[in-house]
């Protein structure tokens, strides 16, 4: 199973300003002072092999848009948010013209997991096939809301695919081509549902907008068991754990110190920070995931975990 | 786990011992209401956490900590954490508890910074 990262940025999306992009190159040429790079080849292997993540890259600004490739021609989303746009034209490139059906699971419609759907190329091409799958009775009232007068110039109804809305029930796995699908209550406003995805012996965990309550023992059981050996688990890692047990309680959010004490206790594999804070820049997040990685570290307990921080473009293949 | 507890004038000291985790936390804030409960009929100024035989503390445990700080600003009284392990300094570090509870190095420096008569009872004892 391949995963393919298109947004992982929380809220709203961002981007570099021309100071940020400017101040990096300067640092890089810096960096660079001596060295004979003279050609493209020498230039590309001194920034991969020589330049932190933060400086020669960056997490992205899209938010959430997270798609997987169990096999099979159809495809696998979780959220629409506005790498939604970039996953479209991957679809629409893919596919060349011939009619795709692309299998959306919605976490929950708050604005940021729905706004890319305006601007997904195969909604707009007749003999494509959307599924979107969810759990919110308002599944469908939201997509067509954000499509509605005066927020929106083309209606939902004039969109010329072929799109269903498919509710699923928390706790009970259903099959989707293929792919046994299990959704699962979280806290959030308005409710989110994370989902454990099962194919071929792989498995994938997409758990974001969720917030866990320390003292409350059966949902540490409960996601426990959702994240039960999984291969890779998505995990929104918005807050410090500080953060989220004081000014940022109720928030609807997590911490990457949970993210890896329930990783461990289901002894999952991998674990990737999601769902980044807008107002961190490159470099907070990549101190942030070295801060994880050290802690699952000292935590582990004869289970090794794998800590990685997503990034819009990131392929992992489980 | 043990948690021995030690009065200096009007600062209490609590001293918890090896791991505060998922499994002992409940009862570990259990006694801390307790003990809370009792010195907020007292006049203390506040209770300082001796954590140098704190052997790791989870996302849980730390709670515990967050709670007791603001059930003793209810009665008027402040915590600090005092002597952590270099593990246990960098889980704070990690989860930034460091940066919304008072740390020190040693137990006297978080009772001096408490009150200066709880100070003199340490070095005394």
């Amino acid at each position: 199973m391949r995963v393919r990262f298109w947004g992982t940025r929380g809220s709203i999306p961002v981007s570099l300003t021309w100071r940020d992009l400017r101040d990096r190159l300067a640092e890089a040429l810096v960096a660079g002072n001596g060295r004979q790079l003279d050609t493209m080849t020498k230039a590309h292997e001194f920034v991969e092999q020589h330049l932190p993540f933060s400086i020669r890259s960056t997490y992205g600004g899209h938010t959430a848009c997270v798609e997987f490739e169990p096999g099979g021609d159809e495809y696998f989303v979780c959220d629409m948010g506005s790498g939604a746009r970039a996953f479209g034209e991957h679809v629409l490139a893919r596919h060349a013209g011939r009619p795709a059906t692309v299998n959306v699971f919605m976490s929950h419609v708050h604005w940021d997991h729905i706004m890319g759907f305006p601007f997904f190329g195969p909604a707009y091409v007749p003999g494509m096939r959307i599924r979107i799958h969810g759990c919110h009775e308002v599944l469908e009232q939201a997509f067509r809301l954000q499509q509605s007068p005066p927020c929106f110039p083309v209606p939902f109804d004039q969109l010329s695919a072929d799109i269903e809305f498919v509710r699923l029930a928390p706790g009970q796995t259903a099959q989707v081509s293929g792919v046994s699908v299990t959704p699962k209550l979280q806290l959030h406003g308005g409710d989110s549902y994370g989902y454990r995805f099962d194919s071929a012996g792989k498995s994938l965990v997409y758990t974001t907008d969720s917030e866990h309550k320390l003292e409350n023992v059966m949902d540490t059981e409960g996601f426990v068991k959702l994240f039960r050996n999984a291969d890779l688990v998505v995990f929104d890692a918005m807050y410090s754990l500080a953060d989220t047990i004081s000014v940022k309680a109720d928030w609807g959010h997590s911490s990457n110190v949970v993210g890896v004490e329930l990783c461990q206790m289901a002894r999952a594999k991998r674990l990737a920070l999601f769902h980044h804070e807008p107002a961190n820049n490159d470099a907070r997040i990549e101190q942030i995931l070295r801060e994880t990685a050290r802690f699952e570290e000292l935590t582990q307990q004869g289970h090794r975990l794998d800590v990685i921080s997503a990034y819009d473009g990131l392929e992992i293949d489980l | 786990m043990n948690l021995a507890k030690s009065m200096y004038a009007n600062v209490l000291v609590l001293s918890p011992e090896g791991r505060l985790d998922h499994d002992n936390c409940a009862e570990f804030h259990l006694a801390l209401e307790r003990y809370l409960d009792e010195t907020g009929h007292l006049a203390v100024r506040g209770v300082v956490f001796d954590l140098s035989g704190l052997e790791y503390v989870s996302s849980a445990g730390l709670r515990c900590f967050m709670l007791a700080a603001k059930q003793a600003r209810a009665h008027g009284g402040k915590i600090s954490i005092a002597a952590m392990q270099p593990v246990v300094g960098e889980i704070f570090e990690i989860s930034r508890f460091n940066l919304i509870l008072d740390a020190f190095p040693t137990v006297r420096a978080a009772l001096e910074s408490l009150s200066p008569e709880s100070a003199r009872a340490y070095d005394q004892a």
